[in-house]
């Protein structure tokens, strides 16, 4: 009890803290200033006039979204005595991992960097930022000369470095037995067992309607749809951030979907949140970094070659280019493994005081990246509304997907999941690719780091991430990973090689996703 | 040509034709093909019927008929036979050769199917002689609809007549198209109302051309000077080329922007007859993106303003692994997220009504003949206010793909399109739905809701669904289902 008592006085006061130096504190206070005017307002009962008064003005629900948003996005410490090490990742082989691993990557982008002798950052010239500006709306219409740039890792790089993951103090013995994992990853880390996934997934069992099966054509809007979308309505009227996220889990309407991503995120469009973002762009527009040609590299080898991605472009750059510069970013790297990399200015090499992070939001795109944004680019379309969203969803799920950590919905603990998964109910085809050298890991791991955005249909993979904002959690993407696998099992028994098993599971555009996850977690004999 | 002679030495005739009177014999009574609200398909001619029936008894494989050789005729004598011949070398002929049934003429052969090309149309059809059953593609006056000169005169009849007959406000749902000018007959109306609106920008489209040949924007007046000095020129030539009619058309300046792109929207409409009006729509559909982004000042700018897909692959940005086309489903989700379902089933209501309004304009000018069909293509340009405009009507949609995905939604068009056709006599005439294709108008609205005729009522929903789900196959297996049940029962 007294243990609960002190944990819950941690939290309490570490949210306190971050929420006393945020936007919303001064906005409370000024309104409890004016509502002094207010004759309801008497002295003698102070402030339970003023609580009442937040309530109905709507101000103490902002002020529950905002406890909501820190709690969900900020893990707990574990142990008052914990060092912050350990808030980024408690384990220490993996630790090292991601710091052997960034070095890498920051090599590769120096080597780069003086193969093409380009600086990491300079100042444009006023011409090319008066160019810019022009041309800020239609930056795809450039073409400029990236046939020297290669993406500094793509996702099989990545893959390697997990596979070579051990932890020290772990000894599997040479001899196989029953419990030796027949997968690339090789660490121990624990994952839900498909009981507990049906327990966690509750509200994707059979008979609970779902939008992305009970809204089919077939179905009447009067069994499900229409009171799902009543109840939706009345969610945002509410304006309560934590009902959307249970809200969601059973899929969000269409027409209602922007609007609630951006209430579970806690997103606002306030005035200060535009000139955020002006600034961010007259960043962009100053000072030219080497970052942006990857990134430029990166959109147009992935999002303008997708049949449907490719409209949205111009969006694209004016996202990613600003995200780059953002150093409120910064802020996710207490609770991430990875750590931004530093860059000297040139010459003091070494010295802390001409210590820069670079990018600097720290975060280096791979190939793939400019994926994540895409798919917001259908439900947002007013620019720096569509940053911010992108901005919330990267630092609280998508960073997960590139950084080595043992948190239960970073890349390594999906991985792993993924693999038992198959393993458990699906052994004679895990085997069966297995013998032929199609581990299934080297097929489904693309489409995990990416969160499946270019492989489905936009629609579903709309509906996907209704249920990764609802649950908080990428681990579904795992379950759906193997759900593919399983829906395929009959057509990947008869292939005899990698390529061929590739080629099965190629097109995952016809795929609905809900159906499959349904059958997977509570239809299948375990 | 498609004479039913005769022709001895043809394993095929001995079972393919029948002596005309014993054909007529053997019909019962006719049902009067403009009988309201019967069975919209005409009765399967009789020698087809018994192929049907001697059909029952052996499996019909589904693979695709190639060979067109008598030896293979003859193992399948008592087998459906419909000759067809194809002007268009593409997805089309796949679809025809993989018909079950269907077989390929050449040349001089006799067909009871001609998928044919508007040329031939205008030099043969008036001296060719149809058997009833036989098919064509094209109405005889179909320019009536398609040629924007023409289309622009009927709906402004109709809309007077409309006017005149049932008042401005039903009058009012004919402007779903920009102000036109035929030039240079109108010439000195055009000026007028240039004039009139100074600063805006006019399109300028040749009449007959296709796939954006030749079509040009302008703001001044002294743009076409030029060509209007050109014009009159050669009128004075003796042996002078023939002046090329084109159409003076208000530029929409406030297009609806995806990505900061313009695009408009093909669908396609199937019209089986005029009198009565029996219209078909497909739920498919795409959305066809300029590649580069929209802005007014580049008037000169071919690529930014044109959107057929013809016209794109000559601009520089093009690029054929991109491919600039969307499905409509995609369009019609994106539009639901942005501006929520009742604004997106106006905006399909109105599109509808741009189908039923200009079918109607040139229904009483149309030749309907009972040999002919009609699947059109319908150009739809939407505004920022999401009111939807007709740029024009195709009357032959380009058939060839472009990706992976055109060919499937193609394929499965053409497919639909002959089941509707129905030579092999499969349909009862009463369904509203055939594939992909749902029945738009049968000489009046029709509802989604059975039975009764809500028409009158505001509780009217019309039978459309554009943008919709296509579950084709599993409709088409419910429908074929009860047909094979039907022939086992009448057996």
């Amino acid at each position: 009890m007294l243990q609960e008592e002190e944990d819950l006085s941690l939290t309490i006061a570490h949210i306190v803290q971050k929420l006393k130096g945020s936007r919303l504190y001064s906005q409370l206070e000024r309104q409890a200033w004016v509502s002094l005017q207010k004759p309801e307002i008497k002295l003698e009962s102070l402030k339970e006039d003023i609580k009442e008064f937040f309530r109905i003005t709507g101000w103490e629900k902002k002020l529950q979204n905002a406890v909501y948003s820190e709690l969900t996005v900020f893990p707990l410490p574990r142990h008052p005595a914990a060092p912050p090490e350990h808030l980024k990742e408690p384990l220490v082989y993996m630790r090292k991992a991601q710091g052997s691993w960034e070095k890498r990557i920051l090599k590769s982008l120096n080597s780069m960097c003086t193969e093409l002798s380009i600086p990491l950052a300079r100042k444009r010239p006023v011409v090319e930022q008066k160019e810019l500006l022009n041309k800020w709306n239609e930056m795809g219409t450039d073409e400029p000369d990236l046939s020297l740039f290669r993406p500094v890792y793509a996702p099989k790089d990545f893959l390697e470095v997990l596979i070579n993951l051990r932890n020290p103090n772990y000894e599997n013995g040479d001899h196989l037995n029953l419990r030796t994992h027949l997968g690339l990853i090789q660490v121990p880390l624990k994952v839900k067992y498909i009981s507990e996934l049906k327990d966690y997934f509750i509200e994707l069992s059979l008979n609970t309607g779902q939008l992305g099966i009970d809204d089919a054509t077939q179905v009447p809007p009067e069994l499900f749809e229409n009171e799902h979308v009543r109840l939706g309505q009345k969610v945002l009227a509410e304006q309560d951030s934590a009902a959307a996220q249970q809200y969601v889990r059973q899929g969000s309407p269409t027409a209602l979907r922007a609007e609630l991503w951006a209430l579970i995120l806690n997103v606002s469009n306030q005035p200060e949140d535009l000139l955020y973002y002006e600034q961010l762009k007259s960043n962009v527009i100053q000072h030219d970094l080497l970052v942006d040609s990857l990134i430029y590299k990166d959109v147009k080898l992935t999002a303008s070659n997708d049949d449907y991605y490719f409209v949205f472009e111009d969006y694209l750059y004016q996202v990613l280019l600003c995200f780059s510069r953002d150093t409120s970013v910064l802020g996710h790297f207490a609770y991430n493994s990875a750590s931004p990399p530093k860059s000297y200015i040139r010459g003091k090499l070494g010295m802390e005081d001409y210590a820069v992070f670079y990018p600097p939001n720290g975060v280096i795109p791979f190939h793939g990246f400019s994926m994540y944004v895409a798919p917001l680019c259908f439900l947002y379309h007013e620019p720096s509304k569509l940053y911010q969203i992108f901005r919330e969803m990267y630092v609280r799920f998508f960073f997960r997907l590139h950084s080595i950590s043992s948190h239960h919905s970073g890349i390594v603990s999906l991985c792993f999941l993924f693999e038992t998964l198959l393993q458990t109910h699906l052994p004679q085809l895990f085997y069966h690719l297995r013998e032929i050298g199609a581990q299934p890991l080297r097929i489904s791991f693309k489409w995990m780091v990416r969160a499946f955005s270019g492989y489905l249909a936009t629609d579903q993979l709309l509906l996907l991430w209704d249920r990764i904002l609802g649950y908080n959690s990428l681990e579904i993407l795992a379950v759906l990973a193997a759900a593919v696998f399983a829906f395929r099992a009959v057509n990947l028994m008869e292939v005899t090689s990698l390529a061929a098993a590739e080629a099965v599971l190629a097109d995952l555009s016809t795929l609905k996703v809900m159906p499959l996850l349904q059958i997977f977690l509570f239809a299948t004999v375990t | 040509m498609s004479k039913s002679k005769v022709r001895k030495g043809q394993a095929r005739s001995s079972v393919a034709v029948l002596p005309k009177e014993e054909g007529e014999a053997a019909e019962g009574p006719r049902t009067p093909a403009s009988a309201p609200g019967r069975g919209w398909r005409r009765r399967a001619p009789p020698r087809l019927r018994m192929f049907l029936n001697a059909q029952r008894e052996e499996k019909q494989k589904n693979h695709c008929s190639k060979g067109h050789g008598v030896s293979k005729v003859k193992e399948r004598d008592q087998k459906l036979c419909i000759r067809f011949k194809c002007a268009v070398m593409n997805t089309l002929l796949d679809v025809l050769r993989c018909r079950p049934g269907w077989v390929e003429v050449k040349d001089e052969g006799e067909w009871d199917f001609y998928w044919c090309d508007v040329s031939w149309l205008r030099e043969n059809f008036d001296h060719t002689y149809m058997d009833e059953h036989v098919r064509i593609s094209h109405f005889r006056n179909h320019y009536e609809l398609t040629r924007k000169n023409y289309m622009v005169k009927n709906l402004k009849r109709f809309r007077k007549q409309l006017e005149r007959e049932m008042g401005k406000l039903e009058a009012a749902k004919c402007d779903f198209f920009p102000k036109t000018f035929e030039l240079p007959s109108d010439y000195h109306l055009f000026v007028e109302e240039f004039r009139k609106t100074p600063g805006i920008t006019w399109i300028m489209k040749p009449v007959a051309r296709s796939q954006g040949k030749g079509i040009f924007l302008f703001r001044k007046l002294k743009d076409i000077m030029d060509w209007r000095k050109d014009v009159g020129r050669s009128d004075d030539q003796k042996d002078d080329i023939p002046v090329e009619n084109y159409v003076a058309q208000r530029y929409i300046e406030n297009p609806y922007l995806i990505g900061g792109r313009k695009f408009d929207l093909r669908v396609y409409v199937l019209v089986m007859s005029y009198l009565p009006l029996r219209a078909w729509l497909y739920r498919d559909g795409f959305v066809r993106f300029s590649n580069t982004r929209f802005t007014l000042s580049s008037i000169d700018d071919h690529y930014v303003h044109l959107t057929n897909v013809a016209v794109q692959k000559t601009s520089p940005d093009y690029d054929p692994e991109k491919g600039c086309k969307w499905m409509i489903q995609r369009f019609r989700q994106y539009l639901t997220s942005k501006h929520g379902p009742e604004a997106v089933e106006t905006l399909f209501q109105d599109m509808d009504n741009i189908f039923i309004k200009s079918l109607q304009s040139v229904q009483k000018v149309i030749i309907s003949d009972k040999h002919c069909f009609e699947l059109y293509g319908y150009d739809i340009l939407i505004d920022q206010n999401l009111k939807p405009w007709l740029l024009e009507v195709n009357a032959s949609p380009s058939l060839a793909a472009s990706s992976q995905e055109d060919y499937q939604l193609k394929t499965c068009l053409l497919e639909d399109t002959l089941h509707i056709v129905d030579m092999e006599g499969r349909l009862t005439g009463k369904e509203k739905r055939v594939g992909g294709f749902d029945l738009m108008w049968n000489d009046g609205p029709v509802s989604r809701e059975e039975g009764i005729d809500l028409s009158g009522t505001g509780n009217f929903v019309a039978n459309t669904h554009l943008g919709c789900n296509n579950d084709r196959k599993k409709q088409l297996r419910q429908l074929f289902h009860s047909f094979h049940n039907r022939k086992k029962v009448t057996g």
